[in-house]
């Protein structure tokens, strides 16, 4: 059975929301009741049937809504898409990753076919249907990486590896937490991660550089991130910021459980093979608190997470001022049971 | 496995391509096709010599059209350890072979203005897939190959064949030598220059772009050592409480693989550093043979790179 792609919006009038499968399968970050900074990276394998991380590539009921709202940011801002020129070879690479993955575990919503160098794609959902030469890019309505990105949920960096050093040389950046290729593009790891609090103390920048280095051809990773965001929006950019900062002053007792959402981004790393770059994807997914505490388990766990947070880490993940409405409300939930370990709802 | 995803290859064909050297054409053994790889990438090749595990790294030289097929050239060295003999001697047509995913630790650097390759003897082969993939590209590049007579030279007929007067030949029967103080001082700003070859070679290349004022960061280089072997000595696997004893011509990752532990490895060349182990204790010296430890971290006497390093003395104890 296929998917069943949601009309709903991220922005304006916010109708976005989960069905109860997309809640079940919600990559809910914490193993454990409390958090802290580790590299958490572990190999991007086949995960559970009808989990996030069953394929490598997921696409979820928001598929169709995510990429309209792509559309949307890019109109208004061309430079949230961005390739320096020798990225080119990675950003085939990265076409035929997305490509293959997608039409293999989605069938039915997704082909792809291939005759020598010419391919032909097919893109339901989008109502897209395009033949064109891998490799030559004037057979392609955008640039390669556009092109493909445009039909793809997350965000996605293409990292270049030069002299022992990975530098951000392309991306679609449209779902970020707070951050921007624009200021980015071209930077090196210590600078793009400059900002981050604690963790460069820990060593944790270093050892994760100096294993990226290494990451191998056909053995993907993955790392879970997290932060909060008010109203269901995907796109809280820097260049957006007077749009969505003032989000966080509208929070309140009556309307936390449905306004603030717990944001979690699914970060996968490939080494692509022509060009020996590394595509970083930044899959985003959102959830409600009113949806969160539907897990019991959820539930009694995220408000002890977030009572036992760091004022640094509160701090960067801009959560400060409404952290203590979203303990309280959490609260009610919490009947101060046990939880067991690991991710998964029990 | 700890060397990543493998594969496995049948030989499809093999060609003497001087006296010494030998080109192998790898084809996937399922059908299915072989990993696009990206220029510079090499492959662990892994020989079962009767019970025995021998594994050594290969460039690649190409992917056939098709997919289906890698070629690698392999120099008969005449104090291989065995892998090298192995590959001349008793592999044949036909023969089953098991190959790591390509790992490129000698890429290309994509945002230079242009490419000196350089290359000495066998070291042509990642020269040789730099060389087409810099000319599918339309880049900038130029071709310098030394050999040591014409007999020697394998790859010379077909590099000039695909790259024409972008090739530079050097016989040293001829007293043709690269002369690296003139092919530096006018290339560009931007130039990057890449040589693989014996060690010497490589040394001089090095020392000589320096000397014209380059940026270490343009100059690129690959050597894979073959373990030198030594005296024997023990090995003692703290966490698997287990020990092993590493012969003269074996090196102390094939001891530990043949004790039974699956220890980490890449390159097995001493240059990427995945095989890098805690010393917990150590009777003698470690001798270091790596081109990855800091001169500090050798100092310290806590790391060592199994690969290529070893120890001169009685008992070496790992935390592995």
């Amino acid at each position: 059975m296929g998917l069943q792609f949601k009309t709903e919006t991220f922005r304006d009038d916010f109708t976005f929301s989960n069905s109860p499968e997309a809640i079940h399968r919600f990559p809910f970050p914490f193993d454990s009741d409390s958090y802290m900074y580790s590299v958490n990276i572990e190999q991007h394998m086949p995960g559970p049937p009808k989990s996030h991380v069953e394929f490598p590539i997921d696409i979820d009921e928001h598929y169709v809504a995510e990429m309209q709202d792509r559309a949307m940011v890019l109109k208004e801002d061309p430079l949230r898409c961005q390739a320096l020129p020798h990225m080119l070879t990675a950003e085939w690479d990265l076409v035929e990753l997305l490509m293959e993955s997608m039409s293999k575990h989605y069938p039915e919503h997704f082909s792809l076919t291939k005759d020598g160098d010419r391919w032909h794609w097919v893109n339901r959902p989008l109502g897209i249907d395009q033949r064109f030469t891998f490799g030559d890019t004037a057979t392609l309505p955008y640039p390669p990486m556009e092109y493909v990105t445009r039909q793809c949920q997350g965000d996605f960096a293409l990292i270049d590896q030069r002299n022992d050093m990975l530098f951000m040389d392309a991306g679609m950046i449209t779902t970020q937490a707070d951050w921007s290729l624009d200021f980015d593009i071209g930077m090196s790891w210590t600078e793009w991660h400059g900002p981050v609090p604690l963790a460069h103390d820990l060593g944790i920048m270093d050892r994760a550089l100096k294993f990226l280095l290494n990451l191998q051809q056909g053995r993907p990773v993955r790392r879970l991130n997290w932060t909060m965001t008010v109203n269901p929006r995907l796109d809280t950019s820097p260049e957006n910021y007077h749009k969505w900062g003032v989000d966080r002053t509208t929070v309140t007792p009556e309307n936390v459980g449905d306004k603030v959402h717990l944001r979690v981004e699914l970060q996968a790393l490939w080494r692509l093979p022509r060009s020996n770059a590394i595509v970083f994807s930044i899959r985003c997914y959102l959830i409600k608190m009113s949806e969160l505490v539907t897990i019991p388990k959820w539930g009694r766990r995220f408000p002890r997470i977030l009572k036992g947070l760091p004022p640094e880490l509160a701090e960067y993940k801009g959560l400060t001022r409404y952290r203590d409405m979203t303990i309280k409300y959490l609260e009610q939930f919490d009947d101060g049971a046990p939880t067991s370990p690991g991710f998964f709802p029990d | 496995m700890s060397g990543g995803v493998e594969i496995t290859v049948r030989v499809a064909e093999i060609e003497q391509a001087t006296a010494s050297v030998k080109r192998f054409r790898l084809a996937s053994a399922s059908g299915e096709p072989l990993p696009v790889f990206s220029a510079g990438s090499h492959v662990v090749v892994s020989m079962d010599d009767g019970g025995h595990r021998i594994r050594n790294p290969y460039s690649l030289i190409d992917r056939a059209p098709d997919g289906l097929s890698y070629r690698i050239g392999v120099l008969r060295t005449p104090n291989s350890r065995g892998g090298s003999i192995f590959m001349h001697e008793r592999v044949s047509v036909g023969s089953e072979l098991v190959i790591t995913m390509p790992v490129n630790l000698f890429p290309l650097i994509r945002t230079g203005r242009k490419h000196v390759l350089v290359a000495g003897g066998i070291g042509v082969t990642p020269i040789y897939a730099m060389a087409d993939e810099l000319r599918s590209q339309n880049a900038p590049y130029e071709v310098h190959y030394a050999m040591r007579d014409e007999a020697n030279g394998a790859f010379a007929a077909e590099l000039v064949e695909r790259h024409g007067d972008k090739v530079r030949l050097y016989r040293d029967d001829a007293r043709e030598i690269i002369r690296v103080e003139e092919m530096l001082p006018n290339q560009p700003l931007g130039t990057h220059l890449y040589v693989c070859g014996p060690e010497g070679m490589i040394n001089a290349i090095l020392a000589g772009g320096r000397a014209a004022g380059w940026p270490v960061e343009n100059l690129h280089s690959e050597r894979f050592l073959a373990p030198p072997g030594g005296a024997p000595f023990s090995v003692a696997l703290a966490k698997a409480g287990i020990t092993a004893e590493v012969g003269p011509h074996q090196s102390l990752l094939e001891a530990i693989e043949e004790a039974g532990v699956d220890a980490p490895y890449l390159c097995r060349g001493g240059a990427c550093g995945q095989c890098v182990t805690t010393v917990l204790s150590f009777e003698g010296e470690l001798i270091h043979n790596d081109h990855y430890l800091t001169d500090e971290e050798k100092a310290s006497g806590t790391k060592i790179m199994t690969c290529v390093s070893r120890l001169n003395g009685r008992e070496l104890v790992l935390d592995l």
